[in-house]
């Protein structure tokens, strides 16, 4: 009772809280693009594989969507540890953080690649186009466009997923307010200013996601319709 | 240190039932919540509104550790000295749910077509009457796949716990590891446990979805 | 213009090797499972003719199409189409697209790109053009089909005929020396079927070699320099358009009869 806040005792570590940020959307945007052509490789894979590439994909991505990050974070770890490697906790983090988004952007790029209709392929077939530049052309273009907004959700969704690295000790943002907290014993004050500090990442993560597909889809920019 | 063993498999499983529990904890106290939100997100009283939409946009926008760590610390700084794992755990999963469900259930509400609305309202049905008897039973069938859907994350989440001191699988695995140190093998069987609660889950998440995609052709 | 239109069914077994029909199928069979889609289907096409293949739905007309551009297998016959043998099994399919245009019923343009570059796409991919040629070239086939000024628009801007004559323009686009319509006036109401039409006879007159499937009798007559009627998986007669005013089959003559009424 009558607890008196004292955010100025955090004033002196914002050079810490900048460079948590900045580790964090490292983190993010690494894993972010990885995640992504790998995840659509392996969408591609789970569509147009081999019975074997499918079953062991399938596999993957529902022991990945059913175990908890964390969980995969210390497996990662410890188990490139056992094998008698040794890496960065930050390396750790990226390998953990991107086996975990490919599986969750796989499945949503397989959603995308079913929506495209079987008569688009048949008439770029009619056209002569090589299977490589139909898929390009005619169904990952647009397939992207169709998951674009799930997509945006599900990497606003690593980033903030990706605190939860600070327990390997990933230096990112999580990780520096707890250690700024424990310096200066203000933990309620730190986290306040670490949840805005999210809540405004997350904010400019969207609109820099925005911004992208405006460039990208050209299309949407100018109807605002959906595909 | 010691190996692997049946007393530490048994200790896993324990905690698996703690994990289970906290589940329910989070998904009851998160639904009742989130339900609440979810009408007052769509409420016709602006303010209403507005509270709703910055919830959810602070819940989603803030990672569950740091919603934890607000509450863990939080009910501190209210006064209490000692804070019961159980309770910061439960409230801080709540909060989570309720941001999340909340906005799932949105979704389905306003997807019932706009003219079911208006047939109710030309049946001189009051505005709950129109909710509780044309458009939630209608909503309710679209919610349920992704609100198990939702479940699997709740478990998944729960994992997250273990930062507040509260043992359930994830904190169970950390202490065990730390006395035998043999993190591959205990990690490798934790996950089996979370494996074994979500996948049913998320098979029948995607049944209920594969039903209502039928019959909506 | 070919002279040489013959009422009989063409003789299965013809001599395959000559090239002179642009398109000749030879006792081409396809079954469904149990059903047998085509039953020894022969015709040959000369260049610069059109024919028209005409008959009731469940005939085999859409399926003989497709087998020609190798969308369908099947099982016996042969099928050379511009000195590509079709049954082959060493085929080679980009080679017989670059000769042969389709044109579906359902358009199927490429939604996320404007009318011109669904035009330039194949130009691009299958002949290495660049874009400026290819723009060019796209231009040209819009204006060919009258929507020149459509270039930048988006195929859910227009009209279900526009989009049809832009899938029209894009096949010409690569300059095929075969042109497949598949009852590609069947989604249309009838205004919009004119205007589809009209493209398509301009294509005969300068002398496009065409085969459609059709519903469109009245359009047959006018521009079917061989008119093909299928019936049960068989060419069950053919002949120039005139043959429709003097059907040898009962069949035929149900067939024109319930068609213009």
């Amino acid at each position: 009772m009558g607890y008196h806040f004292d955010f100025a005792a955090l004033l002196p570590y914002w050079r810490d809280f900048a460079m948590g940020i900045l580790l964090t959307l490292q983190l993010s945007a690494v894993s972010t693009v990885l995640g992504f052509v790998l995840g659509t490789l392996c969408a591609i894979g789970r569509s147009d594989g081999t019975r074997l590439i499918r079953t062991s994909l399938a596999i993957y991505i529902e022991v990945i969507r059913n175990t908890p990050l964390l969980v995969q974070i210390f497996l990662v770890y410890f188990g490139i540890a056992t094998l008698g490697i040794h890496v960065s906790a930050n390396m750790a983090a990226v390998t953990a953080l991107v086996v975990n988004v490919v599986a969750y952007t796989s499945e949503i790029m397989r959603a995308g690649l079913e929506s495209i209709h079987k008569s688009q392929l048949e008439a770029a077939d009619c056209l002569g186009l090589s299977r490589a530049q139909i898929y390009w052309h005619v169904i990952l273009r647009p397939a992207i466009e169709r998951v674009y907004p799930a997509l945006t959700s599900q990497y606003v969704l690593l980033m903030l997923a990706s605190s939860i690295t600070s327990q390997i000790s990933a230096e990112e943002l999580t990780a520096v307010a707890n250690r700024i907290q424990s310096d200066t014993f203000r933990s309620f004050e730190t986290y306040i200013i670490v949840g805005i500090l999210y809540i405004l990442l997350s904010f400019v993560v969207r609109i820099a996601f925005w911004a992208f597909g405006q460039g990208l889809f050209v299309r949407r920019r100018k109807l605002g319709t959906p595909l | 240190m010691g190996t692997f063993s049946s007393t530490h498999f048994l200790f896993l499983a324990v905690a698996a039932l703690w994990t289970v529990a906290l589940t329910a904890i989070a998904f009851i106290g998160g639904g009742l919540a989130g339900f609440a939100v979810a009408l007052a997100r769509i409420s016709g009283n602006r303010i209403l509104r507005g509270i709703a939409i910055v919830y959810i946009q602070i819940i989603q926008g803030t990672p569950l550790l740091i919603l934890l760590f607000l509450i863990y610390f939080g009910v501190a700084v209210i006064g209490f000295k000692t804070v019961p794992a159980l309770l910061a755990a439960g409230v801080g999963l709540t909060v989570y749910s309720s941001g999340f469900l909340a906005e799932i259930w949105r979704g389905c509400i306003q997807a019932v077509p706009k003219t079911q609305w208006e047939a109710a309202e030309c049946l001189a049905l009051t505005r709950w009457q129109r909710m509780t008897r044309v458009i939630l039973p209608q909503a309710l069938r679209m919610a349920t796949a992704p609100t198990v859907g939702f479940l699997v994350q709740i478990v998944k989440n729960t994992s997250l716990a273990s930062v507040v001191g509260f043992v359930e699988l994830a904190q169970a695995g950390k202490l065990i590891n730390n006395s035998i140190f043999e993190p591959f093998t205990i990690f490798i069987v934790v996950a089996g446990f979370y494996f074994a609660i979500c996948y049913p889950l998320s098979l029948w998440s995607r049944s209920l979805e594969r039903k209502l995609n039928v019959s909506h052709r | 213009m070919s002279a040489t239109a013959n009422l009989a069914p063409m003789a299965p077994g013809t001599d395959e090797a000559t090239v002179t029909p642009l398109v000749r199928l030879a006792n081409v069979q396809k079954s469904f499972g149990a059903v047998k889609v085509l039953d020894g289907v022969s015709f040959e096409v000369e260049r610069g003719e059109v024919a028209v293949i005409i008959g009731q739905s469940g005939s085999g007309k859409s399926t003989a199409l497709r087998c020609i551009d190798a969308l369908e297998k099947f099982e016996q016959g042969t099928i050379h189409v511009c000195g590509h043998a079709v049954h082959d099994k060493d085929l080679d399919r980009r080679a017989l697209r670059r000769d042969v245009g389709i044109v579906f019923q359902s358009y199927n343009l490429f939604p996320h790109l404007t009318v011109e570059q669904n035009i330039m796409l194949a130009p691009t991919c299958v002949k290495s053009m660049r874009k400026a040629e290819a723009r060019e070239l796209a231009r040209t086939a819009l204006a060919r089909v009258g929507l020149a000024d459509k270039a930048t628009q988006y195929p859910e801007q227009l009209s279900g005929g526009q989009q049809q004559r832009v899938a029209i323009a894009r096949s010409l686009a690569m300059m095929p020396k075969v042109m497949l319509f598949d009852e590609v006036t069947s989604a249309l109401d009838p205004q919009l079927t004119a205007e589809v039409l009209k493209v398509m006879e301009g294509l005969a007159r300068d002398g496009m070699t065409m085969i459609l499937v059709t519903h469109e009798m009245g359009f047959a007559r006018k521009v079917a320099s061989k008119i093909i009627y299928m019936y049960r998986g068989k060419v069950w007669e053919s002949g120039p358009a005139s043959m429709l005013d003097q059907p040898q089959t009962k069949e035929l003559s149900m067939f024109v009869g319930t068609g213009l009424k």
